[in-house]
């Protein structure tokens, strides 16, 4: 009774607020609730970051590159090939290295203490100890266990063909993007898809354990070019002599199958090495038989033949009077190098004549020239699957004056590549059809489109094949146990509003005549070593060229061993244009 | 009562277990998945290096070089070349 009365007194004694228990009960009731909610926010509603966050802290993916496809020539002789390299990097501020574990990564990577802290010193974050060495090396180096080291798995591209197909193939840049030629043009089908890994890492960042893959690198694909290897390097090869016989400024050789409109061998001067390249000008890059035109000169007369015979202006053996070699249309005069009196239609492609085939041409409709010229391909690309391939330039028969009409059918006034050019003669070498030339690998011949008669196109082989005879202007195209056929240019360069007193030399032809399987294209720029004509410079270059060629392909051959006959000495015939 | 929930407690050990077991055979099979890959990478690398190889060994040019300057072999000139025509000689 006195503890009750006792404590009711104390507790009466000091009077307690009314609300004060309610009071901190409910703050602390606050307080609770905020912490729940906070917990809840961050259980459910914010998860997703904080998981992220804290994966950021012990996992990393670590990037897989892909194998990128291979390129192969038309027998799968590799033309680019990637193999694994590795790089060396480290952090700087990581980076700890006694002076002897410097100088053995030194000389481990043939290189010197002070170019490595050099390096170091250099980068800021991020320094590349050492580019795309051998995986051998690579491991050597990493087996120094130096703190900071890390390496990283890459590929690079190799070109053993090297600067004989440097051109087509092209090559890849930064992050193994294709950057020029069938590299750039087929960069989907040859890249790769990168994959990437899971790892868990320690505290220094090494990777401690895998943790999942999360996609596989899936590999580039391989891609079969038409080009074949062997042929390839005969074409480089007597290109190159022959520039350097005449003291040319650049060069191209193309070599199409007949049958299958494939480029078999597509040759370029001046070239490069794409495996040190460095320090190489665009300049010697360009697929110049593919990206540069030039006026073609005498090598367009066959088709304004074949145009003159489709229509039945002219047959073969109609006589042409060609004016004593000079003929006046308005204000300019045609000459032909070599005066002739009267000539036979054959005549006049066998001897190359201007006049001949000027007025020739002024006895047909423009339309008619510009039709063939259209139809065999000139003026339009000739989509071989080359990146940056150009038309070259073929006006509108409209526009044409009776000047122009007479200039272009000897070939000035238009321009063409040299792909073009070669492909166009395909319309000689079969009964008339017009094949596609393509820079991949095919399966069987391929049907073309027809331009001319088969008749005309019969026709118009013979008068090449007569070309390549003695009386002709390119004996020298000859070949031993193969009858040739094909047409010489020789064209002065436009330069200004004029013709300078630069040339062009040509030769377009194909092998063997009988039953035609390869055409060549051969076309030297600015040769300056005293020879300029067709005959006498791209000749002997096809000759060497298709001789090789037909061999390798084991072709029979048409005519018996000893069948080059030359003419003497100073006779030849020689043109211009 | 007891019993059932006797079963469950087996039950539920022998899930636990075999999850361990599981997860442990996961994380084995992952690194000799891993170990596999490797030596995929591993081949890889010597099949391109061997491939590389074998077209800088095979490329015409050098090929040209030592049958000229080693082995001392050339092209017949024209006049010691004979032609055989075999359709002619099966018809015979």
């Amino acid at each position: 009774m006195t503890a009750t009365a006792f404590k009711r007194a104390d507790a009466s004694a000091f009077p307690l607020p009314r609300l004060r228990a309610p009071a901190v009960f409910g703050v602390l009731a606050l307080m609770f609730a905020g912490l729940l909610g906070r917990s809840l926010w961050l259980q459910w509603v914010d998860n997703d970051f904080l998981q992220e966050k804290g994966a950021a802290r012990f996992s990393r993916e670590i990037e897989l590159p892909a194998h990128r496809g291979r390129i192969v020539d038309r027998f799968g002789d590799a033309l680019a090939i990637s193999t694994p390299v590795k790089s060396l990097w480290a952090f700087p501020a990581q980076f700890e290295a006694t002076p002897a574990e410097l100088t053995a990564l030194a000389r481990t990577l043939e290189t010197t203490p002070q170019k490595l802290k050099a390096r170091l010193d250099a980068a800021d974050d991020y320094a590349v100890i050492a580019k795309q060495i051998p995986p051998e090396t690579a491991a050597h180096a990493m087996a120094l266990k130096i703190k900071g080291v890390n390496e990283q798995n890459e590929y690079r591209r190799y070109y053993p063909g090297g600067e004989v197909s440097a051109q087509i193939v092209g090559f890849t840049g930064d992050r193994d993007a294709g950057q020029e030629g069938i590299e750039l043009a087929q960069q989907e089908w040859l890249a790769g898809k990168t994959g990437s890994r899971k790892v868990i890492i320690n505290r220094r960042g090494d990777a401690v354990e895998d943790v999942a893959s999360i996609r596989t690198p899936q590999a580039g694909r391989d891609l079969a070019l038409s080009i074949d290897s062997r042929l390839q390097y005969v074409a480089f090869r007597e290109l190159k002599a022959a520039i350097d016989k005449h003291n040319a400024k650049a060069g191209g050789l193309v070599v199409l199958d007949v049958r299958t409109g494939e480029i078999l061998a597509l040759a370029n001067w001046p070239t490069y090495n794409p495996n040190a390249r460095n320090k190489v000008e665009r300049e010697r890059m360009r697929n110049r038989a593919l990206t540069d035109v030039f006026e073609p000169g005498s090598t367009m007369k066959p088709f304004t033949i074949a145009t003159a015979l489709e229509t039945g202006k002219v047959r073969p053996d109609t006589v042409i009077h060609t004016e004593a070699g000079a003929l006046t249309i308005g204000s300019a005069t045609i000459h032909d190098a070599h005066p002739a009196g009267p000539l036979t239609v054959e005549q006049v492609i066998q001897k190359s004549s201007n006049v001949g085939a000027a007025k020739i041409a002024l006895s047909m409709p423009a339309e008619a020239l510009w039709h063939t010229f259209s139809d065999a391909g000139f003026g339009t690309p000739p989509r071989t699957g080359f990146p940056g391939e150009v038309a070259g330039r073929l006006r509108p028969a409209k526009t044409w004056k009776p000047i122009e009409q007479a200039t272009m059918s000897y070939g000035h006034g238009l321009s063409v590549n040299l792909v073009q050019l070669a492909r166009a003669y395909t319309i000689f070498a079969t009964d008339g059809e017009l094949k596609p030339a393509t820079l991949f690998k095919t399966d069987g011949p391929i049907a073309g489109r027809p331009v001319i008669a088969p008749a005309t196109a019969r026709a118009v082989r013979h008068m090449l094949e007569l070309a390549t005879l003695p009386g002709g202007t390119a004996p020298k195209a000859q070949v031993p146990g193969y009858r040739v056929a094909g047409k010489t240019g020789t064209a002065r360069k436009p330069e200004g509003h004029g013709y300078a007193a630069k040339y062009v030399a040509s030769f377009v032809g194909f092998a063997p005549a009988s039953n035609p399987r390869l055409v060549v294209a051969v076309m030297l720029d600015e040769p300056s070593g005293g020879a300029y004509y067709g005959g006498d410079v791209a000749g002997p270059v096809f000759s060497n060229v298709v001789g090789a060629a037909l061999r390798m392909l084991a072709v029979p051959t048409d005519a018996p061993v000893d069948n080059v006959v030359l003419p003497p000495p100073g006779s030849e015939i020689r043109e211009e244009t | 009562m007891t019993r059932v929930n006797l079963a469950l407690l087996a039950v539920l050990i022998v899930c636990a277990l075999s999850l361990v077991t599981s997860r442990h055979e996961a994380r084995r099979l992952f690194v000799e998945l891993e170990r596999e890959q490797g030596r995929t990478r591993q081949l890889e690398t010597e099949y391109g290096q061997l491939q590389l190889e074998q077209s800088t060994w095979g490329m015409p040019a050098r090929v040209e070089k030592i049958a000229r300057e080693n082995l001392r072999m050339q092209l017949p000139p024209a006049g010691r070349v004979e032609v055989v025509d075999v359709s002619a000689k099966a018809a015979r």
